[in-house]
């Protein structure tokens, strides 16, 4: 069986490793990192409980190999807290209550990240829009909107945040 | 779901990747945004022996408008095409058929090159890319050649793409004045296949009538569909309701879909009716408003 090395950066921390090329993304951090945060939900590329951001950009680690993001940087759910402050996008669905069973959260999260680092100030359609590639079976997105609409604003206000660096 | 065994290479020039491809023949897949070809893999609907990484390829991402034609290399995103303002303003039916696939996520990495080169007739830019009469450019081992689109769709998930051609590039004829055009999908929800799709390109002459008319259909049949006999009867007049009716029907009388979990076939027939027909009127629109 073929295995490569590969070398990435997650949550700022730099791994090396030596993978099948058939490693998904999301078991390579799952498994290999134990970083359990990223959710395997449908499997199927639908659902996208299992976002992260690949060189910024959210991406479902279910349809991502592991070999493809050698190199790279990702950003999982555990790199969005720093020295023990929530991300405002986290500190958002706290407040609003922006989750029910929580299963979706994690990917939801990501995506809201990555949104609001192109997009400070969204509209209601654009936040729609761009978590329309994540589901959530429990809240009726109402909350979830509200959750991006509280961090947005609290990251206007000029929170200061530094995600995934060392 | 854990994909079948595979060899991976990553290749870093178009060179490069047809040497492979010449060697592997239909042992190797080619791996663009990997959004369609992956879920498959974990399905084992494909086992190919090997993978061919394109995305390590620099210069493949160009979106250029050079000698008449619109240039989308092989490697332009979805989502960096629905953000372009030179598709959005002069290609606004590319923007529509950008912003309606699979969903967001999804299309941070599939590929312009790789909608077209999997061949699947539920994909959206197969029916666009006929309405605007599209060349598809491909690279192999005796060098470049130019497929009109007409010719590209053989048959699901089977293109005129040899075993060792990479697809390169997609041309688009700029559009005329007075041109327009527009894509129109109507989806269970997002991220869905469409239950049926239609994209409408139109160009007036002066007086208003009908010189250019393209329509292409989505997951309709078992290939991507040109809807030539609407065209036909499009052409040459001044557009009206009752011309778009007609064309309308015409385009859902070419349609052949199968009765699914989308819908039993004549339900699809009539959407794809309606789609075609709301696609013609933003199509006429958009005409209008560029003159």
């Amino acid at each position: 069986m073929e295995t490569l090395p590969i070398q990435v950066t997650v949550n700022g921390r730099t791994y090396t490793a030596e993978v099948e090329p058939r490693l998904l993304l999301v078991h390579f951090l799952r498994d290999v990192l134990n970083l359990t945060g990223t959710h395997i939900g449908c499997d199927t590329t639908s659902c996208g409980a299992c976002t992260v951001l690949w060189n910024g950009r959210p991406v479902k680690s279910c349809t991502v190999f592991a070999v493809q993001v050698d190199g790279g940087e990702i950003l999982t759910v555990e790199g969005l807290e720093r020295d023990g402050q929530l991300h405002p996008v986290q500190e958002g669905f706290w407040e609003e209550h922006g989750l029910q069973c929580g299963f979706c959260t994690p990917g939801m999260m990501m995506t809201a990240v990555a949104l609001l680092n192109e997009n400070p100030d969204p509209t209601e359609e654009e936040i729609r829009k761009a978590i329309s590639g994540n589901l959530c079976r429990c809240t009726g997105y109402v909350n979830i909107v509200k959750a991006i609409q509280y961090a947005a604003r609290k990251l206007r206000e000029g929170a200061t945040v530094h995600v995934g660096g060392a | 779901m854990i994909p079948g065994p595979f060899r991976y290479r990553r290749v870093r020039s178009v060179d490069e990747a047809v040497a492979l491809l010449s060697q592997l023949g239909t042992d190797a897949k080619v791996l663009s945004g990997g959004q369609s070809l992956i879920p498959m893999m974990k399905f084992r609907l494909a086992e190919p022996s090997y993978l061919i990484d394109i995305n390590p390829i620099p210069g493949l991402d160009f979106i250029e408008e050079r000698d008449g034609m619109l240039r989308l290399g092989a490697l332009v995103r979805e989502s960096t095409l629905e953000r372009s303002s030179l598709v959005r303003q002069r290609y606004p039916i590319l923007h529509d058929t950008a912003e309606v696939i699979a969903d967001p996520l999804v299309r941070n990495l599939a590929t312009v090159g790789g909608n077209l080169a999997h061949g699947d007739p539920a994909n959206d830019h197969p029916a666009t890319m006929l309405a605007l009469r599209a060349q598809v450019v491909a690279r192999g081992p005796n060098g470049e050649r130019v497929i009109p689109i007409d010719d590209f769709f053989v048959d699901t998930f089977v293109t005129a793409l040899q075993p060792d051609e990479l697809l390169t590039e997609i041309r688009i004829p700029a559009p005329p004045p007075r041109s327009g055009g527009a894509y129109l999908k109507f989806e269970r929800k997002v991220g869905d296949y469409a239950i049926a799709a239609a994209a409408v390109f139109l160009a007036l002459d002066e007086a208003g009538r009908i010189t250019q008319a393209g329509i292409g259909l989505t997951n309709l049949a078992y290939k991507p569909l040109r809807a030539v006999d609407a065209e036909r009867a499009l052409l040459g007049q001044q557009p009206s309701e009752e011309l778009f009716r007609h064309a309308a029907e015409l385009a859902a009388q070419a349609t052949d879909p199968v009765s699914d979990l989308r819908g039993p076939a004549d339900y699809k027939r009539a959407v794809a009716r309606t789609m075609t027909l709301r696609a013609l009127r933003r199509a006429l629109e958009r005409a209008q408003a560029n003159a």
